[in-house]
This record gives C-alpha cells, sequence and structure tokens, in this order.
C-alpha cells in the first residue's frame, strides 16, 4: 500500500466482503435447500436457516436419485463424471505431450502442417460441428460409451501449444548429453522431458480436468441411457418442467455434489490452477 | 525459435502426433467439412432427398427474422456479459490489490465460482430467481418489481447475464489482479509522492496500463459469451419466453437436433465459425503486437 488512509481501507474491505458475500449467495442458498423436505424447498420465500433433511436427501440422491423426473441414482452420474473428466484430462495431456515433443525434437516433412491443424482446431469447439461430429459418434457406434463421451473432446491446442513453448526453453545440452550417453528419443522423453514438464502437466491437468467435468452440451447429444448421464446432465434432466413438478431439495442437492469435486480442485490446488489458467491463454 | 540438437527417426515423429492428428481429423476437420458442405445443401431430415442449392440456406437465413433476432439478443447479451463481468472484476481485483491482510482469503473466496458447470451456475439462479419460488424474485417482488423470467423476455434475458457473468467473474479477477501485480510499485508510488490521490492515480495511471490485460479479456469475454453459454441458456430458460434468448450457439442446436432443419443449422454453424475464427485472429494479431506502452 502505498498511504494509509484508514476510512479507505475500511471501504476496501467492505466491499469486497459483499462481493464475497454476493458471490457465495447461491452456495448457500444450494446448501440450505439441499437440507430441506421438498414441501420447504417450495416454501416462497424458503427458510435460509439449514433445515434437518441433510442426511436423507444425499442419501437418497446418491442411492436412489429423484422419485420424479431422472431416477438413476447420483453416485452413478458422479462414477460417470470422473471417468470422463480423468478420461478427458489424462488423453489430452497424453496425446498433446507427445505431439509436441515430435514437432519440437524431430524435423521430418509434414511437421509444420501438422503443427497448423493443430492449431486450427482451436476454432472448432464442439458447439459448431454439433451435428456432424454426432454423425460421426452413432456410426462408430460410440453413442452411450465413455469412448464416445471423451474421444471427440481431447484434442488441444492449447496444451500442445504449452508443451512446444516449454520443451523449446529446455536446454539442448540436456539433448545432446543424453544422445551422448546412448540415450535414444523415447528414452530422453521419458527421463528427461517429462519429469522437467511435471509442473506444466499439473497444472495442465486441473484446468482440463474441470473442463471435461462440467462438458454439457456434449454429453447432453450422446448420453440416451440414463446409466450414462454425467452429474451435469442429470440435473438438467431432474428439473422436469413446472416449479410444482420438480423436486428442488433434491435438485440442490445434486447440484451441490455436482459443484462440489471441482471446486475442491480449484480450492486446494489453487496454485496449479492459477498457473494453468495463465499459461494456456499465452 | 528452433532446436539445434534433434533426434532422427524415420517414423517416430509420425508415430507420436498420430493419435492428435487422427483426433483432429475424425472429429474436427471431417465434421467441419460436412458442416461446410451441409450449409450447400437442402436435405430431408428423414435422409430421403439431398439436393445441391448453393448459397441459398445463407440467402434464407439472412432473411429470416428468428435468425436476425438470434443475432441481435446474442450481441446485447454478448456486450452485457462483457461489460458488466468486467467491471465487477475490475472493482473487485483493485481493491484485492489494496488490502494487505487477508488478501489470499479474498482470492481463494472469489475464484471458486470458475469451477462451477455453466448448466449448474444457471441450475442456482434459476432457483433464486423462480418466479413462485425464488428467494430473490420474492424480495424483488416485495419491492414492487413485477418479476417473471417465464413470461417477460427482459427478465429472462437479465436471469441468464446474471448467471453467466457470476460464473466468469473469476476468470476475469484473476487475469485483472495478474495484470495489476505486474505494475510497477514505483510508478504508483512517484505519482503518489506528486500528490495523486487513488483515483487520479488509477485512472492516469493504472487502467491505461491495464489496457493489454483489458483487451485480451474482452475477447475471451465475447467468445465465451458466444459459445460457452450454451449451458446457460439451455438450463435457465430453453430459449424462451418464445425466442427470447435464442443465442446463435442455442439456435444451432434447436434448430438441427429439435427443428430438424440441417441445412439451416450446418449454415449458421459456418457463420459462427467465420466469427470465431475472427475473434481468434484477432487476438493472437494482438498478441503478436503486444500493445506497447
Amino acid at each position: 500500500m502505498v498511504e494509509n488512509r484508514p476510512l479507505l481501507t475500511f471501504f476496501t474491505h467492505l466491499i469486497l466482503i459483499l462481493g464475497v458475500a454476493c458471490v457465495a449467495f447461491p452456495l448457500y442458498v444450494t446448501f440450505v435447500a439441499s437440507t430441506l423436505t421438498a414441501e420447504q424447498a417450495q416454501l416462497a420465500p424458503m427458510p435460509l436457516v439449514p433445515g434437518e433433511k441433510m442426511i436423507e436427501n444425499y442419501r437418497q440422491v446418491l442411492t436412489e436419485g429423484s422419485a420424479r423426473g431422472s431416477s438413476a441414482p447420483v453416485s452413478r452420474m458422479l462414477f460417470n463424471s470422473l471417468v470422463s473428466a480423468l478420461a478427458i484430462a489424462v488423453g489430452k495431456i497424453a496425446i498433446s505431450l507427445i505431439s509436441a515433443f515430435a514437432i519440437v525434437y524431430f524435423r521430418f516433412p509434414l511437421r509444420s502442417t501438422f503443427f497448423w491443424m493443430i492449431f486450427i482446431t482451436l476454432m472448432l469447439p464442439v458447439e459448431v460441428r454439433i451435428l456432424p461430429t454426432y454423425k460421426v459418434i452413432a456410426d462408430l457406434g460410440m453413442i452411450n460409451t465413455y469412448a464416445g463421451l471423451t474421444l471427440p473432446l481431447i484434442a488441444s491446442a492449447t496444451a500442445t501449444f504449452l508443451f512446444r513453448q516449454f520443451f523449446l526453453t529446455i536446454p539442448d545440452e540436456l539433448a545432446e548429453a543424453a544422445r551422448i550417453d546412448g540415450a535414444g528419443p523415447l528414452r530422453f522423453l521419458w527421463d528427461v522431458v517429462i519429469p522437467l514438464s511435471r509442473t506444466n502437466i499439473a497444472a495442465l491437468f486441473v484446468i482440463t480436468f474441470l473442463y471435461g467435468w462440467n462438458q454439457y452440451l456434449w454429453p447432453l447429444l450422446v448420453t440416451t441411457d440414463e446409466a450414462m448421464y454425467t452429474t451435469v446432465i442429470g440435473i438438467k434432466r431432474m428439473i422436469t418442467g413446472g416449479d410444482a413438478a420438480t423436486e428442488w431439495n433434491l435438485v440442490m442437492t445434486t447440484a451441490l455434489l455436482a459443484m462440489l469435486p471441482p471446486a475442491l480442485v480449484v480450492v486446494l490446488m489453487q496454485r496449479w490452477f492459477v498457473k494453468g489458467l495463465v499459461d494456456t491463454e499465452k | 525459435m528452433e532446436k539445434r540438437v534433434r533426434f532422427e527417426s524415420r517414423w517416430l515423429p509420425y508415430a507420436l502426433v498420430a493419435p492428435q492428428i487422427a483426433i483432429t481429423l475424425i472429429f474436427f476437420f471431417w465434421p467441419a467439412f460436412q458442416t461446410l458442405y451441409q450449409s450447400l445443401l437442402l436435405e430431408d431430415a428423414f435422409g430421403g432427398s439431398r439436393e445441391f442449392v448453393g448459397l441459398q440456406n445463407f440467402r434464407e437465413l439472412f432473411h429470416d427474422d428468428d435468425y436476425l433476432n438470434s443475432f441481435r439478443v446474442t450481441a446485447v447479451f454478448s456486450v452485457l456479459v462483457t461489460v458488466l463481468g468486467l467491471s465487477i472484476s475490475l472493482v473487485l481485483a483493485v481493491l484485492a490489490d489494496r488490502v494487505v491482510r487477508g488478501a489470499h482469503a479474498y482470492k481463494t473466496l472469489l475464484i471458486w465460482p470458475y469451477a462451477v458447470a455453466p448448466a449448474v451456475a444457471a441450475v442456482l439462479w434459476l432457483f433464486l430467481f423462480s418466479p413462485t419460488l425464488g428467494i430473490v424474485a420474492h424480495w424483488l417482488q416485495g419491492m414492487g418489481i413485477d418479476w417473471n423470467p417465464l413470461l417477460n423476455d427482459n427478465d429472462a434475458l437479465i436471469l441468464i447475464v446474471v448467471a453467466a457473468v457470476w460464473k466468469q467473474i473469476s476468470y476475469n479477477f484473476l487475469f485483472f489482479l495478474a495484470g495489476l501485480q505486474s505494475i510497477p510499485r514505483s510508478l504508483i508510488e512517484a505519482a503518489a509522492i506528486d500528490g495523486a490521490g487513488p483515483v487520479k492515480r488509477f485512472v492516469t495511471i493504472v487502467f491505461p496500463l491495464l489496457s493489454p490485460t483489458t483487451f485480451f479479456l474482452v475477447v475471451v469475454n465475447i467468445v465465451y459469451a458466444f459459445i460457452d453459454t450454451f449451458g446457460i441458456v439451455d438450463a435457465a430458460t430453453g430459449g424462451g419466453p418464445g425466442k427470447a434468448t435464442s443465442i446463435l450457439v442455442y439456435k444451432i442446436y434447436y434448430d438441427g437436433f429439435k427443428g430438424l432443419d440441417l441445412g439451416g443449422s450446418a449454415a449458421q454453424s459456418a457463420v459462427l465459425m467465420a466469427i470465431l475464427i475472427a475473434l481468434t485472429v484477432v487476438q493472437f494479431r494482438f498478441i503478436e503486437r503486444k500493445v506497447q506502452y
């Protein structure tokens, strides 16, 4: 701080606390709603102190699901979300790592063509090519499979760029030393490049995990079987239309369960998360 | 920049790029090509007949009131999301940059909404703003505001703007805070010694020095409002009431999957692709030049 102005400092904290409160308010209401009975959650206004149905609500959504709308248990959906988020994160990192390695450490025909092909995927998010991508997945028989949920999302221009940028900063002496010691390219990749890339891998993992967990449009299209729903889709399917028909206490319980894993990743791995965000946008 | 030391192999580099290139070709290039091709066809939804019609789909599109309306809604929506999201996060970032004690706690408490899926954010706000049982809606009605996003176009738009801004504040906040922290303290201190107060320092020094961050965030937020908010619209309003919140990306989905107008949906995809390419080019040209000050 440049100068001491107690009044200004007071207002700074006041506005920040207000900001934090506004940001956290929906979370608090979600939590309270997840502890109420369906009737209490439908009162206008609903109570703002937690009720007594918390354990019951969580047990019900995890083991039985909602009675109306979608009825798959949420534990199954959380499992689906976890599998696809992990597959997307690991897949993106793995294929980007090796393709960046090839582009940096080899000179071969079509090298820059490949690089540009990967670059262009940046401008083709799934939202602008939904119908034909859906048709490809349908033709391959991948509707309602984990492969169908994840494969079309794991090409990653940003991860490839990040690894390429990083590999370019690895001193040439390391590669020379490895060659003199008789290490081939794969040995060099495994024993030198990957250990050096650990920080980048951790940062990318956080970002790609969030990306995978929070997917909406794609799982909405490729999952028609309730047993394959991800949590985010499950919530949407629980809202059957009409406030009277929706069991809002269970919807909010599920919403809290859907937010918890990614929010924990962000808060607990904050350092990697911030690094991942800033690096991938460079 | 190129590496001086390289490895030699005839087949290995191809094997290493193969997985990424295979996915790129099958799931990106082929569908994108299909989209462009389909946008030139008039196709029966059940695969019966297809006929090459040239640019007719595009001509119809730009004479279609629904589509022009969707453009207008998207423009209003993305301007609101960008302006509101950036202003709120800038205020919070400037303040968080100022505090000495508790800065880390504020940061943690402000970044977690980034982890919330757009569709889940929409459900939270849908619940708060529901005209019959929402608590915020109840307060609004108590103030004499006739609030009903199910019937009123503007209310529905406000609902999706609030959800979209809430979700994006964390991202903007982090980038603004990083930008603020990279401004040399000596500049601010020099201005303070010369007698410039906090407001004057912000207007004449801090804000101009933040312009690269601000520009970058404007582009990112527009792309976010155009593409990533699909989940918000689908979960909160379903494009309604009527077509009042049917943004471009939602209309592509709706016309393609619900309306089964394959050619029209493909033509809309092509237009959106062009917009996205333009935005990406703007962003990259800017990064090359890095706005000097």
